[in-house]
């Protein structure tokens, strides 16, 4: 059980640092470019939140599996195959979850303007400087929101994990996927005291994002 | 006058839908049905209807999961479950009928490859090694991972193949593992393979396994109901029987 838990963290914690890093110039760029294909792109990062998740699962397995071109890359370094592995699931979660971290990031920076950056460019700061000094501090509620939703979202994670995982014990196999393995043989008992702790965490994630936005909104002038 | 006039229009009309019905008082009856038997249960609908006039209304999904929405109500009356401990706790919970619990198919396993040559008419492949993951259903939710685990045992290869065994939720996702090539073999079922050509294959024999039985039940809400009682009489049928054997199914008769 230690170790279910343990697997499901580590997923939700590996996928939260890559999707905000993955996420931020992403957001960046969709919040801040005028180019034509900017909607098109949207949309695409939104794209998980309307696929069934064993949609997105199947195309990851496959994308994953030994005769995919993708997997071709990497048969000078030894791998054949992500499917069934720790990492296939961090590909299948970033993809599950990129729309959590793009769209509060997104929102974040659109809310900053123009103006802030300009003046600090008149002040002479750099493109780099700006974005770190100035753009970053002031969407770090949009960065906050995105890191919960992310964590709380991949912890939560069933249909892409069911698709590509294969429920190997340390590795592949994560909480919901062990509630549903539980329901399926009629272990009820076992299966609610997960789905309640894991109702427990999501409330407590859900409220701190709450608390969080109120204070940050609280101390802004 | 109106009223009274609608009324044998409308009896007019319902005469003459019901004209091909062999029976004058055709029924219609809620089958929850295992997902592995989606196939043959359409087909054996279609058959039924047009013996009886009876309508089946299939839904398709996991055993367990149809057992837990029985349990709570779910307005089932038949229940064609992928196992026979599901019927089983159904009729020792009170949700079925007494004694109407019977095997209508049973399973047979089969490990398969994509890859043609790599699984031998023998199954020396397991003892041989030379392949990274191996696909079964999982034996905690589907007999039919149970049935690959005790072949493993039997074959004493269990201990030696345990760290490559991935596991699908279903025999249906065992069989998905193994026909994108993410794994490179696994247990899947006979009936999945039925139009399956290519590849490599080898059946597993009985006696390497305990049977995989699955079981039919009356629950009670279909007590009352002809058209249910009907369906399972029909699928104890010689009709029945042929297009079970036929989807890759054995059968007790």
């Amino acid at each position: 059980m230690n170790l279910v838990i343990l697997t499901t963290i580590e997923l939700a914690a590996v996928t939260t640092l890559l999707l905000l890093l993955l996420g931020t110039p992403l957001a960046w760029w969709l919040a801040r470019s005028r180019s034509g294909w900017k909607e098109i792109v949207g949309a695409l990062t939104a794209l998980p939140l309307v696929l069934p998740p064993t949609v997105i699962g199947f195309y990851v397995l496959i994308a994953l599996g030994p005769q995919s071109p993708l997997m071709a890359l990497l048969h000078p370094f030894g791998i054949r195959t992500l499917a069934f592995t720790f990492s296939g699931l961090v590909i299948g979660s970033l993809f599950y979850s990129l729309p959590f971290a793009v769209q509060p990031l997104r929102t974040a920076f659109e809310a900053i303007g123009s103006r802030p950056l300009e003046i600090a460019a008149t002040m002479g700061a750099g493109p780099v400087d700006r974005f770190f000094h100035v753009a970053v501090p002031l969407a770090r509620r949009g960065f906050l929101s995105a890191a919960i939703l992310v964590f709380a979202h991949t912890i939560g994670e069933f249909g892409v994990v069911l698709m590509i995982g294969g429920a190997i014990p340390g590795k592949t196999e994560v909480l919901s996927t062990r509630i549903y393995q539980l329901v399926e043989s009629l272990q009820f008992a076992e299966a609610h005291a997960i789905a309640g702790g894991m109702v427990v965490f999501a409330f407590v994630a859900l409220l701190s994002l709450l608390l969080v936005e109120r204070r940050i909104a609280g101390v802004r002038p | 006058m109106k009223h009274f006039a609608l009324h044998h229009v409308a009896l007019f009309l319902a005469a003459i839908f019901t004209l091909p019905a062999v029976p004058a008082r055709a029924g219609e009856t809620q089958v929850a049905v295992a997902a592995n038997f989606t196939e043959p249960a359409k087909e054996i609908a279609a058959a039924f209807q047009r013996a009886t006039g009876h309508k089946a209304v299939l839904s398709f999904g996991a055993s367990g999961a149809f057992y837990t929405q029985i349990s709570h109500g779910a307005p089932f009356e038949v229940f064609l479950s992928a196992d026979a401990e599901r019927p089983l706790k159904a009729e020792q919970d009170g949700l079925a009928v007494s004694r109407s619990r019977f095997t209508y198919a049973i399973g047979r396993i089969v490990l398969y490859s994509v890859t043609p040559g790599l699984v031998d008419a023998k199954g020396a492949v397991l003892r041989r090694g030379g392949f990274d993951k191996i696909a079964i259903a999982d034996p905690a939710t589907a007999p039919y991972g149970v049935a690959a685990v005790q072949t493993l045992q039997k074959l004493g290869v269990y201990p030696a193949v345990s760290p490559r065994i991935v596991k699908g939720s279903s025999i249906a996702q065992a069989y998905q593992f193994v026909a994108t090539g993410a794994a490179d073999m696994g247990f899947v079922a006979l009936s999945q393979l039925v139009n399956v050509s290519g590849g490599s294959r080898w059946v597993v024999p009985k006696a390497l396994h305990a049977p995989i039985e699955q079981q039919a039940i009356l629950l009670k809400t279909g007590a009352t109901n002809r058209a249910a009682r009907a369906f399972l009489a029909f699928l104890k049928s010689r009709q029945a029987i042929a297009i079970i054997q036929r989807y890759g199914y054995e059968t007790h008769r």
